[in-house]
């Protein structure tokens, strides 16, 4: 759909930004449309870097007038094709808002611009507050801080703390209006952001909502002790049926900071294996030692031959799994392709010895070995099954079976009674089919109400 | 080699972003990037739009070319990209460059840049009769058939007034040691390091093979480069030309000389210098030890590193020709004045270079940055040369 008035509509863009963050050169305009999953490319309009709140409110007023969409985008990392717009507009790139506010140590947290990266918050508390971290997703090091807890994403610390979402003490927004409102704490004063209080909680009104309520431009989050000493321990199986019991034993400890299970045919030996990583963070060695005894009672008491406990990962395994952001994103050269993309499935966790099987038949029927990555989260209430298809970005058939397979797992999903997380827009629309009726006439109301003149992200949650 | 013969790598690029920054993520270490901040500008973008050049998805611009111009050749993508394929990327981005070349569509100043190599065999159109003409106040030889080294000074340090002096300081100390060499004067004629890295290949095919020959014409075996650019090329890429010479640069050679005891440095005054690492010293050629042995070596010198150094050195913005182009320069988030405000959090006196692109682009960033009466920018030859002068005159 071509942006109507366009020569008005760029001479205000740059009267905003200057010429230089402005552009609708077909070379932005390409990168902009395409991002790293198998989704097809969508045309852009324009793309545009703010770098101040009243930046942002410039073009969200200027947009607004002129009825344009406009994508809010952190490093487009998604996997989903969420930044790329389904009605064209303004792509609006984040990352040039990129300071680093302020640091509570104190009250454990960090006041960031919405285009920080992961890379720079981790590199900036290790540097100045090594006591304290924050929960690290397994993204590359470009994505946003922003952009992983407003799709209410996961990290190396959501297994005691939960999801990212829920990791947020307080947004700042600008609404598709142009108004400026903040969240949790911070509404009572632009200073307090130590948390989301007992207030109605307006912060919810962001997160999960695909950039489709407004653009965040600020959030607090919660930032965590970070003991000295950081370990773990392995367990490995054969029988996914018995994966729950154990991961159910490992988080009755209470011992583990994050457990993950992992399955992939590659390389060979770890082929029909259930691989439990278990976590543990300790203050003294002594104290390393007693949490690690408890973790191998479990395999000893009561699984006995059924799991192998391995108190030392060899060397090279052990640090691949240390790392912080842990490599994910090496699954993309599976194919040597420069691709992969993956449907997460937010479960209970006894549904995980189903949800195991059925997904290796669906790897196999497109023609792709399996590779699961799951992430136990908040003390075991649920886990994130994500099932990884990597495919090869110049080869037409590869890339058939990956979106074939990525439909096909995104119904065994909803089949199973998971919630599919950060959904492309199909994946929406099918889950919006499921969907209680009238919570859905909330949220359309409730989009309305923020967003009269319907110009932020559309298409996103809507049924056509 | 042609963009071609990437086709089956190009894609592989994830676009995730890894080469963006330094190793522990401190900081975006691409310097357009970081001056520019759209994804294009990233070598992830520049990957992704030079495949879509070959799939003729977009036709070759102005604004592309600034895109794969601004690119500096400085090799953190090579560094922090976590993939197999890493090392072909500026590679391609190379081949992206001379693929604007076929179709004529390169930056008005790279366009100069070629034309005046081409036509004066350095990128200001001087004399080349007067390329020689800064040695004889230094009293250095004219290389002849014989001599151990032939000393290579590129085209900066043949006519660039600041580095001349920084060329001059390393001849004294060859001369100091006795050592046989010499230059090839208005002989010398441009490296082509910079003219490949821009993607003229027929022009630095000429460049490489005219200079070739007269190496091999006057007998040469040994050549010490100034510039750790023509160190890189004559190391790397002449012998796939026929030009198999033992190269060095001129670091490397200071750091024999003073070990072996040919070249005696005493100690000099107090003097804190931060030393900033070449990107074709560096990064391309793994050298990182040698000169800062060289200026431990000097008494007196306290050696403090920038937050950003050896691998995770953060580029002047002066390769891949951006010297001369200068689609990075300018304004506060040139990588030269970032550079040199990283330099002054040091505390240092002394900004130490290894390369004359290196130096004229600090200097540029000390003056942007009113730091010029605070710092100096002094090449490693200046410091130990310095260092045995003052001891000298007591
Ligand atoms: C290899 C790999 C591994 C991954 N592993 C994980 C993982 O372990 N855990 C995890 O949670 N995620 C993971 N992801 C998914 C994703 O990369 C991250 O969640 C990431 O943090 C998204 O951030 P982004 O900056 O790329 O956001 P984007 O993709 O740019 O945006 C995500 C969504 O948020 C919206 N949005 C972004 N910024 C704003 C804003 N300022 N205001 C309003 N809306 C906005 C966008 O419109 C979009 O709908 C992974 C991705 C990859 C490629
Ligand atoms: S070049 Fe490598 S690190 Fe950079 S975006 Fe591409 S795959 Fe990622
Ligand atoms: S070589 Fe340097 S400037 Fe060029 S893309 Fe790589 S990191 Fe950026």
């Amino acid at each position: 759909m071509p942006v109507k008035d366009g020569n008005s509509l760029y001479a205000g863009l740059t009267d905003i930004l200057g010429q230089e963050f402005v552009s609708k050169e077909p070379e932005e305009l390409y990168i902009y449309s395409r991002d790293s999953s198998a989704n097809p490319p969508r045309p852009v309009d324009y793309v545009v870097m703010p770098s101040s709140v009243e930046e942002v409110q410039a073009i969200v007023k200027l947009a607004s007038s002129k009825g344009i969409p406009l994508i809010p985008m952190g490093a487009a990392l998604n996997l989903e094709g969420l930044t790329l717009p389904l009605k064209g507009g303004i792509v609006v790139d984040m990352r040039r808002m990129d300071k680093i506010i302020e640091v509570s140590e104190m009250d454990r947290y960090a006041l960031v611009e919405a285009g920080v990266s992961q890379g720079k918050l981790i590199s900036y508390l290790e540097e100045k507050y090594p006591m304290l971290q924050h929960s690290v997703p397994d993204a590359p090091p470009s994505a946003t801080v922003a952009g992983s807890c407003l799709i209410c994403g996961y990290g190396h610390l959501s297994t005691n703390y939960g999801t990212h979402a829920e990791m947020v003490n307080g947004l700042e927004v600008v609404l598709p209006t142009g108004e400026i409102l903040r969240t949790g704490s911070a509404m009572l004063s632009t200073s307090l952001w130590f948390g989301r209080g007992s207030l109605p909680d307006l912060t919810g009104l962001f997160l999960g909502w695909l950039g489709t309520t407004g653009i965040v431009t600020k959030l607090s989050i919660r930032l965590y002790p970070r003991p000295p000493i950081r370990d773990m321990v392995i367990y490995m199986m054969q029988d996914s049926s018995i994966v729950p019991d154990v991961v159910y034993r490992i988080t009755h400890t209470e011992v583990a900071e994050d457990v993950s299970i992992v399955g992939q045919e590659r390389p060979e030996w770890m082929k029909g294996y259930q691989i439990i990583a278990a976590y543990v963070s300790a203050h003294t060695e002594k104290e390393l030692d007693l949490k690690k005894s408890y973790l191998k009672r479990i395999s000893k008491e009561e699984f006995k031959s059924k799991v192998s406990f391995m108190e030392e990962a060899p060397g090279e395994l052990k640090e691949q799994f240390m790392e912080l952001p842990f490599f994910a994103t090496k699954v993309a050269d599976w194919k040597k392709g420069g691709g992969f993309e993956y449907v997460g499935a937010i479960m209970p966790i006894d549904t995980l010895p189903e949800a195991w099987e059925k997904g290796i038949d669906i790897a196999h029927r497109f023609d792709m070995l399996y590779s699961y990555a799951i992430r136990v989260v908040e003390g075991g209430h649920h886990v994130l099954f994500t099932y990884s298809y990597p495919f090869n970005r110049a080869d037409e058939v590869s890339m058939h079976n990956a979106l074939s397979a990525l439909k096909e797992t995104q119904k065994l999903s909803l089949a199973l009674g998971a919630i599919p997380w950060k959904p492309e827009v199909d994946g929406q629309k099918e889950i919006i089919k499921k969907m209680d009726k009238g919570t859905f006439k909330l949220m359309q109301r409730i989009r309305k109400l923020l967003d009269p003149g319907g110009i932020m992200n559309p298409g996103n949650w809507e049924v056509d | 080699m042609a963009l071609d013969d990437f086709k089956d790598v190009i894609h592989r690029c994830f676009r995730c972003g890894y080469c963006k920054f330094t190793s522990n993520y401190t900081d975006f270490n691409c310097p357009p990037y970081n001056k520019f901040r759209l994804e294009t500008f990233s070598p992830g973008g520049r990957m992704w739009l030079i495949r879509a050049m070959m799939l003729k998805d977009i036709e070759p611009s102005q604004h592309l070319a600034d895109i794969l111009y601004s690119c500096t050749m400085c090799a953190n993508c090579v560094e922090e990209c976590r993939f197999k394929f890493h090392d072909d990327i500026v590679d391609i981005i190379m081949e992206g460059k001379a693929s604007l070349v076929e179709s004529g569509m390169v930056p008005p100043t790279a366009r100069d840049f070629f034309k005046n190599i081409y036509l004066s065999g350095n990128p200001w159109k001087e004399p080349q009769q007067k390329r020689g003409d800064w040695a004889r106040h230094y009293g250095i030889p004219v290389y002849k058939p014989g001599d151990e080294y032939l000393y290579y000074v590129g085209c900066i340090g043949s006519y660039d007034q600041r580095v001349q002096k920084m060329a001059g300081a390393f001849g004294q100390l060859l001369l100091r040691a006795g050592l046989s060499f010499g230059i090839l004067g208005e002989d010398e004629y441009c490296d082509g390091n910079e003219v490949l890295m821009m993607g003229e290949q027929g022009l630095f095919e000429y460049l490489a093979q005219k200079n070739i020959e007269l190496f091999k014409e006057r007998r040469v075996n040994k050549i010490v480069t100034l510039s750790p650019h023509a160190y890189n090329v004559m190391r790397n890429k002449y012998p796939r030309l026929g030009g198999d010479f033992e190269v060095v640069h001129y670091t490397e050679l200071l750091k024999e000389l003073i070990s072996s005891g040919r070249l005696k440095v005493p100690g000099g005054r107090k003097i804190k210098v931060t030393y900033h690492d070449p990107c074709f010293l560096g990064r391309w050629n793994s050298i990182y030890d040698e000169p800062r042995e060289v200026l431990e070596s000097v008494d007196g010198v306290e050696l403090v590193e920038m937050r950003r150094n050896r691998e995770n050195a953060f580029c002047c913005g002066g390769g891949g020709g951006n010297f001369y182009t200068d689609i990075i320069g300018g304004g506060e988030s040139s990588p030269s004045r970032i550079r040199v405000r990283e330099a002054a959090d040091t505390g240092a006196d002394i900004i130490a270079v290894a390369c004359p692109t290196c130096m004229t682009m600090i200097e540029d960033g000390l003056k942007g940055e009113d730091l010029d009466e605070k710092i100096m920018c002094n090449d490693i030859s200046e410091i130990v040369l310095d260092a045995i002068t003052s001891a000298e005159e007591g």
